[in-house]
């Protein structure tokens, strides 16, 4: 697929600001080549795409100058796979309870930016995620959290009630940070059974 | 701390909030109307400061922290994070800072340092710090009282970006030699560098710092910011160089839009046309030696 010989899959990150490297990173360790997408162009041939974390209003203000906010829509609504992680859970969601800002609207849900508060309230907090073994620490940085979800959306974990991860046909969303951990059980998730690559 | 089973204030999300800020550009504001072009102009975060660098250097006096109403108003007037200054050593400040529920304190030398000798012991807070080093052994020296993201010095408010250049080719070279010393090499460099030995191992073996480093000081233009990113910074603090300029809306997003396409000079060019007056640079070899803020700091 990608054309030089290298048979591995290619799943882009969203590389317009935020932890990309991170992100890189594990997928490198799973056997996938990361490709950082700054382009509509860079969206071509990839096996799926994760909108990392970083700052929503920046990232989503750049989607708009970039032509990438359509060009990841009608990558998602073609059967494209998404991951979005904190800022990228924001982008994902079709509407938000604070001030308009852009947003991809992959997923029937309504978010709250900055759901638990400010920096001096972020945490780590051990799981219980639907289809996991055994607990998984997330790491919540100024993080979001689904208020509402509609029809379609799996809730897959849950903090004090409030949606913290879930997933939709082509489509996962996290307001924690997997990538800032060594547990690579999520992007193995994403990468099996939301982008349907077979790993060895 | 705990609470609910949340742990709060542990080095990873500290240090992740930084992580979250890479490839951005955190702006200087000292009232709500500049934090809401900043933000608009697509800025990571703001610092809240009573005056810019420049001012400082022109009014002279004591600088200290700003006032709570004014870091409130920021607050409340933007939903991206709010970062504020406390002198160098004062842990009060930074006490104050942090009841104020400001998302990163800057242990800032472009304030008047508190203490001539001592740092703030960053590692007893739950709110995270970023210090600017000139240095690798300044900047493990940071990370070793709990900083949790650094930045380069350069010379605060003049405009003038070779100091920054300077501190980031001595950061990232510094980063560059341990990787090619043998282990046996590194504690005769670590008492070199006068940095705590295991982060000086860890850096040899990670060849980067354990965290996010920015570049700031002197920063005016959409070509310093690409400059700084490809000479290895993860990001960019612009303090007087957009406020202190012609039209600020506009150079503040052009540096945003340099800093995300700094490897591409199509795009840099593209942002840097019709921006109007930068700020007026100052000549490093027109400061007086007292008039240096990069000094500051132990």
């Amino acid at each position: 697929m990608a054309g030089n010989g290298d048979e591995r899959p290619r799943v882009g990150i969203l590389a317009l600001q935020g932890d990309v490297r991170e992100h890189a990173g594990i997928l490198r360790r799973l056997g996938v080549e990361p490709v950082e997408v700054r382009t509509v162009e860079e969206l071509k041939g990839l096996a799926g795409v994760i909108v990392p974390g970083g700052e929503s209003t920046t990232i989503g203000k750049m989607l708009v100058s970039s032509g990438l906010l359509d060009g990841l829509r009608s990558y998602f609504y073609k059967g494209g796979p998404v991951w979005g992680t904190c800022a990228g859970m924001v982008l994902a969601a079709s509407a938000t309870t604070g001030p308009r800002q852009p947003l991809i609207g992959l997923m029937n849900a309504l978010v709250e930016r900055n759901g638990f508060g400010r920096q001096v309230h972020s945490f780590e907090k051990d799981l219980d995620v639907e289809g996991f073994d055994g607990p998984f620490t997330g790491v919540f940085i100024r993080a979001p959290f689904f208020e509402d979800v509609g029809p379609g959306v799996e809730v897959l974990s849950e903090v004090e009630g409030k949606v913290v991860a879930a997933r939709g046909e082509n489509i996962l969303v996290t307001a924690f940070h997997p990538e800032l951990t060594d547990d690579t059980r999520f992007h193995e998730y994403f990468l099996e059974e939301v982008c349907g690559i077979e790993r060895s | 701390m705990s609470e609910n089973g949340r742990l709060t204030g542990t080095f990873r999300v500290k240090s992740g909030m930084a992580q979250m800020l890479k490839g951005g550009v955190i702006m200087d504001v000292v009232d709500a109307e500049q934090a809401r072009i900043a933000e608009e102009s697509g800025a990571v975060a703001v610092m809240a400061l009573e005056r810019v660098p420049a001012d400082i250097r022109a009014d002279g006096g004591v600088a200290r922290m700003s006032d709570p109403e004014m870091i409130s108003g920021i607050q409340e007037a933007v939903s991206i994070p709010v970062m504020a200054k406390a002198r160098i050593g004062h842990f009060v400040e930074a006490q104050v800072l942090e009841a104020l529920e400001v998302d990163y304190i800057d242990e800032s030398e472009v304030l008047t340092p508190a203490d001539e000798k001592h740092h703030i012991d960053k590692a007893a807070f739950e709110v995270p710090f970023v210090c600017g080093a000139t240095n690798l052994g300044e900047a493990l020296r940071r990370i070793g009282e709990g900083a949790a993201m650094i930045r380069s010095k350069g010379e605060a408010g003049t405009g003038n970006v070779v100091e920054a250049v300077r501190h980031m080719r001595a950061i990232v070279g510094g980063i560059r030699r341990l990787g090619v010393l043998e282990v046996d090499e590194l504690m005769s460099e670590a008492k070199e560098l006068r940095a705590p030995y295991e982060l000086v191992r860890w850096v040899a073996e990670n060849g980067r710092l354990p965290v996010v480093l920015f570049t700031a000081g002197g920063i005016a233009t959409p070509s310093d910011a690409a400059l700084m990113m490809q000479l290895g910074a993860d990001g960019v603090f612009v303090g007087s160089g957009i406020f202190k300029s012609g039209d600020p809306a506009s150079r503040a997003r052009a540096i945003v839009k340099a800093t995300t396409h700094y490897k591409d000079a199509k795009a840099v060019a593209e942002a840097s046309r019709g921006l109007g007056e930068a700020m007026v640079g100052r000549e490093m070899g027109d400061l007086k030696e007292e008039e240096r803020l990069a000094t500051r700091g132990w």
